[in-house]
């Protein structure tokens, strides 16, 4: 591709991913929110990363079906342990990333 | 609402709270910028697009495409409906951000990812943060992303994969944002109800919908159950 065109297609997914990221800010941060809308959104965050997570958890990416074997999902079960005992984020990411190596070697 | 330029502490804090972030890039970026080299795009192209779209899952499917030979249009049109699930983010995050200059938040938009939403997030909701240090959280995961990236393309093929476990870096602390978020037994419903949606969905419908889908219906759940809970006490 020529540079044209690199930039053309790089400009065309630039917009296309910055308005949804920018329209609701720049609207709802300038307008009276109905409760029963903040009291929706107080949930997005939780139900985006149960959402998030639970899929590279339990979905094989080579055959697409769901199990509850992958390394993915035995690790997350002493990396969830540590962080609901430490809460510590950095923590849980090192306990987590020690633990998905050491069952790399060994499972 | 405060005007006042973030104290070193806070820098010091904000810098703190984006590296898991920006560790888990290093490895994704990494394995961006090698299969984009493969798929013949320079690192200056790579350099451009992580500057441009800052989106991880739209630009691997995005060298992907290019690699198939795709028209630009249908390229441009997937990043849409992938970067989608942005809209949620932004919306939860306008909670946090209410009456904030508009020049301030267009910058600010820019830097909404998975990965800042759910830290920004449990931070603004913890209290005590600040506007500046979440500002600073994605600008930090976005240099790091640029930087990883393009030396991808350049020497990710020196560098071995899945070393140190650092593949797990970013599941790790979505691990751990996501106890930050439980604040009681309807959030942890939620969390289920959304886990259940979202793996079914991935299951049968291809693509990245599921994040979209599995959200919105948890988060439509955990809504009612806290109204008919608040009616019936």
């Amino acid at each position: 591709m020529s540079t044209a065109e690199y930039l053309f297609l790089f400009i065309g997914m630039g917009l296309v991913t910055y308005l949804p990221r920018a329209l609701p800010l720049l609207y709802l941060s300038h307008k009276k929110m109905p409760q029963g809308l903040i009291d929706w959104l107080g949930y997005i965050p939780v139900a985006v990363l149960g959402a998030l997570l639970a899929p590279i958890l339990f979905i094989d990416t080579t055959s697409a079906a769901i199990t509850f074997g992958k390394l993915e999902f035995l690790v997350a079960i002493p990396t969830l342990i540590f962080a609901v005992k430490t809460r510590s984020l950095g923590g849980t990411v090192l306990v987590g990333m020690f633990f998905y190596w050491l069952a790399g070697i060994f499972l | 609402m405060d005007h006042q330029l973030p104290s070193s502490a806070a820098i010091k804090s904000a810098i703190y709270a984006a590296w898991p972030i920006c560790l888990g890039y290093v490895p994704i970026g990494l394995a961006l910028g090698v299969l984009a080299e493969q798929a013949a795009i320079p690192w200056w192209a790579m350099a451009m697009m992580s500057v441009l779209v800052f989106a991880g899952s739209a630009q691997f499917i995005c060298v992907a495409m290019i690699a198939a030979g795709s028209s630009l249009g249908a390229i441009i049109g997937t990043t849409f409906i992938v970067n989608l699930r942005h809209l949620l983010m932004s919306s939860a995050l306008a909670v946090y951000l209410h009456g904030v200059r508009r020049s301030f938040l267009s910058l600010f938009a820019y830097g909404i990812t998975d990965e800042s939403f759910a830290v920004n997030m449990a931070r603004f909701r913890a209290g005590g943060w600040t506007r500046f240090q979440a500002l600073i959280v994605n600008h930090l995961a976005n240099s790091v992303w640029i930087l990883a990236t393009v030396s991808g393309v350049l020497i990710g093929q020196l560098v071995p994969a899945g070393a140190f476990g650092i593949d797990y870096a970013l599941v790790g602390m979505f691990i751990c944002l996501l106890v930050f978020q439980l604040h009681g037994r309807l959030y942890v419903i939620t969390a289920l109800i959304a886990a259940i949606v979202a793996v079914l969905w991935a299951w049968l419908i291809p693509g990245d919908s599921y994040i979209v889908g599995g959200a919105v219906c948890a988060a439509t759940c955990g809504y009612l159950f806290q109204i008919k809970r608040d009616k019936s006490s």
